[in-house]
């Protein structure tokens, strides 16, 4: 009976502990994780300034930083992961969103697009991404180390407001100079007749994507406007709930 | 005498105080006063119009939290409308109506008798939802609220719109393994019909009308009952073996879409089924899964 109890008493402490180390593994990868996103877009913008710098022109500077452009946006699908297995407190919708949006724009987009990588529409959301991204994970990097910089918070709470509008109006430009070679080359679409009895036209699936920026870009600016208030004011929103 | 006092459930206010309620009034009665409808729930708990005061786990003064629903619409009038619409909006396609294809296809008919049969399944399976939804369901809730059927309809209307205008088109492709392909799937989708209306009555037989009451659905003496051994949910089961004849049949991707979907959705409902069945019957056969025998 004695031992009995006495396993009892070990394995809760042993789940105990388990939890405990579980969320410090989770701390340290979320830290490693967000410094070396950090380190990447950092990067990513110097390359960028020492392509203009040496080049004095922006043609070809997409080309040369589109190899560490793919492997860090992609690796930011990690945080839906983190999302969905809880170590991240944000929903796995809203996250999955964003992330699949610059996903679509790297790869589907300006990768596959050729003829649009020079366009300053490209320049444009490339530098809005780059700096809202490294202020983004340089804000989490200082709160899991429980060292926030009142710079860096007001830098991700502020500077939003200017970048986020730009970065939708490069990215929108960039989709727009995009139709007419998509309409020519009849990329990613599949017409009647086949076997699969479905067709796909990839150019007006981009025509679908633009207009759906209306009803999106508004939600998502005010949300991150009601956030802005909450943490820089205190304020608390009440919002209309369901 | 009993005092019942009613808050609201998001702003904690004090709604209203009653100070004369009979013990044997039921919360449907006290709900009543309200004109509206509501939810209530005694902190955490959700309670039903049939609970009656005095058998609540409350003293002679209780605390009732109300939750305005919004705007509500009638589980048949949402099923109706759902439903309609697929109907009609195939048949729009089948007979081509003007404006969807090539002008010189107008009112034309398909040259594949595959076709023909998918409309007459298609259509058939909407008809028999129809008329269940007239003469055989008992709802458990009496209506959902009034967004939902918004939601719905763009979802069934549209897929209907998607696949049909496919499986209708004048460019559309047969089965590659013709008269076999389409016998086999025609099968599945009867057989699976048959099964999904069997459950159906089963599960209306288990309810006298216009009761409440919630029992273990069993194997009944229809052979196609039998399947509940298995699965808590067959009445799913069935209905994702009819979309799967269906796609079978056309061999539409748009149709193995509506499908997957269909699945996803219907997993989802018969697993959060499945845990209220286990959680409110002790001898619930530990056999079953919620949709697929064994897997699911």
């Amino acid at each position: 009976m004695a031992s009995s109890e006495e396993d009892g008493t070990v394995e809760e402490k042993e789940n105990n502990n388990k939890k405990r180390t579980k969320s410090a593994l989770a701390t340290a990868w979320l830290t490693f994780y967000n410094i070396a996103m950090t380190a990447g877009w950092l990067v990513l913008a110097m390359a960028m300034m020492r392509f203009y710098i040496q080049k004095g022109t922006h043609k070809g500077l997409y080309r040369s930083i589109a190899r560490t452009l793919k492997f860090f946006q992609t690796f930011a699908l990690v945080e839906v992961g983190h999302c969905a297995i809880g170590i991240v407190r944000t929903s796995v919708i809203v996250t999955g969103v964003q992330v699949c949006s610059r996903i679509f724009m790297v790869w589907f987009i300006t990768n596959s697009i050729r003829q649009i990588q020079n366009e300053e529409s490209v320049i444009l959301f490339l530098v809005v991404w780059t700096v809202t991204e490294i202020t983004r994970y340089s804000y989490y990097t200082f709160n899991l180390l429980h060292h926030l910089p009142y710079f860096i918070k007001w830098a991700r709470y502020n500077l939003f407001i200017v970048l986020y509008p730009l970065g939708v109006i490069g990215e929108l430009m960039t989709i727009y100079a995009a139709l007419p070679f998509v309409r020519r080359s009849g990329m990613y679409s599949m017409r009647l007749p086949n076997k699969y009895n479905v067709s796909f036209d990839y150019y007006y699936c981009l025509i679908i994507v633009m207009l759906s920026y209306i009803p999106l870009f508004p939600q998502l600016y005010f949300h991150m406007l009601r956030q802005r208030r909450r943490v820089l004011h205190g304020e608390v929103i009440v919002e209309k709930d369901d | 005498m009993w005092h019942v006092e009613i808050l609201d459930a998001k702003t904690k206010d004090k709604l209203c105080f009653l100070d004369k309620v009979e013990p044997n009034a039921t919360i449907g009665e006290i709900k009543s006063m309200f004109h509206k409808s509501r939810e209530c729930h005694l902190s955490g708990k959700s309670l039903k119009d049939e609970d009656v005061l005095q058998h609540l786990p409350v003293g002679t003064t209780a605390t009732f939290y109300f939750r305005d629903l919004g705007a509500q619409i009638s589980w048949v009038t949402v099923f109706l409308t759902e439903y309609t619409g697929p109907l009609v909006i195939y048949l729009m396609f089948y007979f081509r109506v003007p404006f969807i294809y090539a002008p010189k296809y107008d009112f034309t008919t398909s040259k594949h008798w595959v076709v023909h049969l998918a409309c007459m399944c298609h259509s058939f399976h909407y008809v028999k939802r129809l008329l269940e939804t007239l003469f055989v369901h008992r709802f458990s809730h009496g209506t959902m609220p009034l967004r939902n059927i918004f939601k719905n309809c763009t979802y069934y209307w549209g897929f209907a719109a998607w696949m049909a205008y496919y499986i209708n088109h004048p460019l559309y492709t047969p089965p590659i393994y013709g008269e076999q392909q389409i016998r086999l799937a025609l099968i599945i989708f009867l057989f699976c019909q048959i099964g999904n209306f069997s459950i159906h009555i089963a599960l209306r037989n288990l309810r006298p009308p216009g009761s409440k009451t919630r029992k273990i659905p069993y194997p009944t003496k229809n052979p196609f009952t039998w399947i509940f051994l298995l699965v808590s949910c067959p009445n799913y089961t069935y209905e994702l073996g009819s979309w799967l004849g269906f796609t079978v049949m056309t061999q539409c991707l748009p149709v193995a879409f509506f499908t997957l979907v269909g699945f996803i959705q219907m997993t989802v409902w018969a697993k959060g089924k499945h845990r209220s069945y286990l959680k409110e019957f002790r001898d619930y056969p530990p056999l079953r899964s919620p949709i697929l025998p064994f897997i699911l």
